[in-house]
């Protein structure tokens, strides 16, 4: 009889608890999609190992509100209908709190509805299609990093800024979406800010072609002054060693707006005097960053732990696990201090203000994250035995960022070439 | 279209041509012999690529003189024709020659998937690049465009030297006489005492080891990714199939079509590049249905 009412107190003690606030769980649960097979590989397993890296020293810190962190890894690689298969039982069985997806476009745009219908809270960790938040009117779904519009954007104020006289480009990107995609924002772009540029030549050689050596023979041909290329990966590899081996990269200039993370690979193959883009403000030497000695501490960690510098997509991925931090952090103070549902820690992710391993990014109302862009132009030093960035420009995000409601493909139309020294731009030597 | 334009269309269809050709003409032979399409013929490929440049770059790195380079991609697609394709055939391939064509089929690509695999467990997925073979040889500038020797002047001539030792090889060494025998006519081989199941051993490791040579030669010039293999079987099928089965020279002579379509389609139409290696095939298949130098076959019973 004395047990049952113990029992009985406690029942009752427990249900006035948990109808006050929701009630803390044992641990918060991550699934993370990344591409850990297939040529994206080269940034799904960076990513990973420094979500493990960044969960594992957020846990020795006391994980987020006291509550220690776990994740689960989805492989994008196994295709999209495997990753929405695999993304909704992490939702339903798994019962995780949030969703990292994806790095690809194309998975990012099937998962935004599927977070819907799950609502569940889903951060777009690392895609860059423009289309998802121009398109769409999401609620559960965020993108913490930029996308490719201010990207593009950047780089071709970049090359404006630092090749005002160019006369012509060629264009070699992967046949794919982001590689058509790609070429479309920049050439619109470069049409509004500088008008008497002429394309000579525009080649989408497959997705993981071998070989570049007749386009590298055509573009010497035609000489053009600049040659964009937004590969990554293999691809771009493989295209800058053909060209410089074959001496194009003497007589035409490189832009090059995903080589950050090409660079250590690439070792001296990519000669100085090239652009370089970075996907926002990534890089392992951060002109603002280095010598802060969490950021120093974290980028010896992981060349220890991976062999190889941090790239831009284990930038994104801090970014992404900053994010949720802040926002769990911001919605047990708007809870009075007790534990949040997830629609509040949903509810917290508007207009928050995190900060991964580079500069502070914004979510906007329409959940675009504003982001700040890094670009720089290849210099070889005696420390590294690859190519670093030298002349850096960082451009104001809110700048070149679609204004929120509007299309992309219509604001850039918009622009003039006044554009070009309107955009507020810190430069770093 | 100028007659300059038009040489370095050539000269890069050409060096194009030479690497196909080398991966094709082994899937062909062993066609030729063992009467199996390999799909696993694309990780020899793989695998040749993956072991020059990483050998390779471990070596150069602890110092050793760059000419080894060549020597190396040699010894890699030896050692992976025996050590690889040797096993596959002895225990694997050798217990379904009687079953049917599909069967054979989806055996090797099996072992395609697994390569694949193994591939990732041994490299990882970070592209492997190791150009010492290439910069060695320096360059040469025609018409005012600079070419590698390597792919310009080396490559071919490699595949000239294989197209010519497969020849000669074939007719007039004895090992060469049984394969032709074989190929020609199983049964009858066997009625006169040929040790058949040794052929198709040394066939196969022939083979698996062109292949892999094709892939050594390759990582001088391109990235060494996953899935460089898939693409390759892809269009060495191709080639084959429009070469007409089992058939060495039709596939230096696709090869060479091939080459020289895709390096005119990216001067006069780069969208249809990847696209005519199969509208070559698609043309030639549709007006002579066995390939350019296929021959009807009588249907065995």
């Amino acid at each position: 009889m004395k047990t049952l009412m113990i029992a009985s107190a406690m029942a009752v003690a427990l249900a006035a608890g948990s109808a006050a606030a929701a009630e803390k769980p044992d641990e918060i649960r991550l699934g993370i999609t990344a591409f850990l097979t297939g040529p994206a590989s080269v940034f799904g397993e960076p990513a990973k190992a420094a979500a493990e890296m960044m969960i594992e020293e957020m846990n020795a810190e006391g994980g987020i509100g006291g509550v220690p962190v776990s994740a689960t890894f989805v492989d994008e690689g196994a295709g999209g209908e495997a990753l929405l298969a695999e993304y909704r039982r992490l939702v339903e069985d798994v019962d995780v709190d949030a969703m990292f997806a994806s790095i690809s476009s194309g998975n990012c745009t099937k998962v935004g509805p599927l977070a819907e219908d799950l609502k569940v809270l889903n951060i777009m960790w690392d895609c860059g299609t423009q289309r998802i938040f121009e398109e769409n009117d999401f609620r559960y779904s965020f993108r913490t990093q930029a996308n490719a519009t201010p990207e593009m954007l950047a780089t071709v104020l970049y090359l404006l800024k630092t090749k005002p006289d160019f006369k012509t480009i060629a264009v070699v990107n992967q046949d794919y979406a982001w590689g058509r995609d790609s070429w479309a924002i920049f050439s619109t772009a470069l049409k509004q800010l500088k008008p008497d540029v002429e394309v000579v030549a525009e080649f989408f050689p497959k997705f993981g072609a071998p070989d570049f050596s007749t386009e590298i023979s055509r573009l010497q041909a035609l000489r053009p002054d600049v040659i964009l290329s937004t590969s990554w990966g293999g691809d771009l590899d493989t295209f800058v060693r053909q060209a410089a081996q074959r001496g194009l990269t003497n007589n035409s200039t490189l832009v090059l707006p995903l080589a950050e993370s090409s660079l250590e690979r690439l070792g001296d193959a990519l000669p100085e005097g090239h652009i370089v883009g970075t996907r926002g403000d990534h890089y392992f030497l951060h002109p603002e960053k280095t010598g802060n000695e969490d950021f120093d501490a974290f980028v010896a960690a992981f060349k220890e732990k991976t062999g190889a510098y941090p790239i831009y997509p284990v930038f994104h991925m801090s970014q992404a696990l900053a994010a949720i931090k802040a926002a769990y952090e911001k919605a047990i103070a708007a809870n009075g201090g007790d534990w949040p549902s997830r629609e509040q820690v949903v509810d917290a992710m508007a207009g928050l203000t995190f900060a991964g391993l580079g500069r502070d990014v914004t979510i906007r109302e329409d959940n675009q994250g504003v982001e700040d862009q890094l670009l720089g132009t290849t210099m070889h030093s005696d420390d590294y035995d690859f190519a670093l960035l030298g002349d850096m420009m960082m451009f104001d995000g809110d700048a070149v960022t679609t204004p929120v409601g509007q299309i992309s493909a219509d604001w850039l139309k918009t622009l003039s070439p006044d554009f070009v020294e309107s955009v507020q731009v810190e430069t770093f030597n | 279209m100028n007659a300059q334009l038009v040489a370095l269309a050539v000269f890069d269809g050409i060096s194009y041509a030479a690497l196909v050709f080398l991966v094709a003409v082994g899937l062909t032979l062993v066609f030729g012999v063992l009467r199996v399409l390999n799909v696993a013929h694309g990780s020899f490929y793989a695998l040749g690529a993956y072991a020059t440049a990483s050998v390779g770059g471990a070596i150069f790195a602890a110092g050793y003189a760059p000419w080894l380079a060549f020597p190396l991609m040699l010894l890699a697609a030896v050692l992976i024709g025996v050590l690889v394709g040797g096993p596959i055939e002895k225990f694997l391939l050798g217990r379904i020659y009687e079953l049917e064509d599909v069967l054979q089929i989806l055996v090797t690509f099996a072992v395609f998937m697994i390569l694949e695999d193994v591939q990732r467990l041994i490299w990882g997925g970070q592209p492997f690049f190791e150009a010492t073979a290439l910069n060695q040889l320096g360059t040469v500038t025609v018409f005012g465009i600079t070419y590698t020797v390597y792919q310009l002047i080396f490559l071919p001539v490699v595949a000239i030297v294989v197209l010519i030792g497969l020849r000669l090889g074939l007719r007039r060494t004895l090992t060469g006489r049984l394969i032709t025998a074989v190929t020609e006519d199983r049964e009858a081989a066997v009625t006169i005492g040929i040790d058949v199941e040794r052929i198709y051993l040394i066939t196969f490791i022939i083979g698996a080891s062109l292949a892999a040579f094709g892939g050594a030669l390759a990582s001088a010039t391109t990235s060494v990714v996953p899935g460089m293999g898939a693409d390759m079987i892809v269009l060495s099928f191709a080639v084959v199939a429009t070469a007409g089965l089992g058939q060495i020279e039709g596939a230096a002579v696709t090869a060479l079509l091939i080459g020289l379509g895709r390096s005119f389609a990216v001067y006069l139409w780069p969208e249809l590049e990847v696209l005519i290696p199969y509208i070559i095939m698609f043309g030639v298949l549709l007006v002579r249905p066995s390939g350019l130098f296929g021959t009807v076959q009588a249907r065995k019973i």
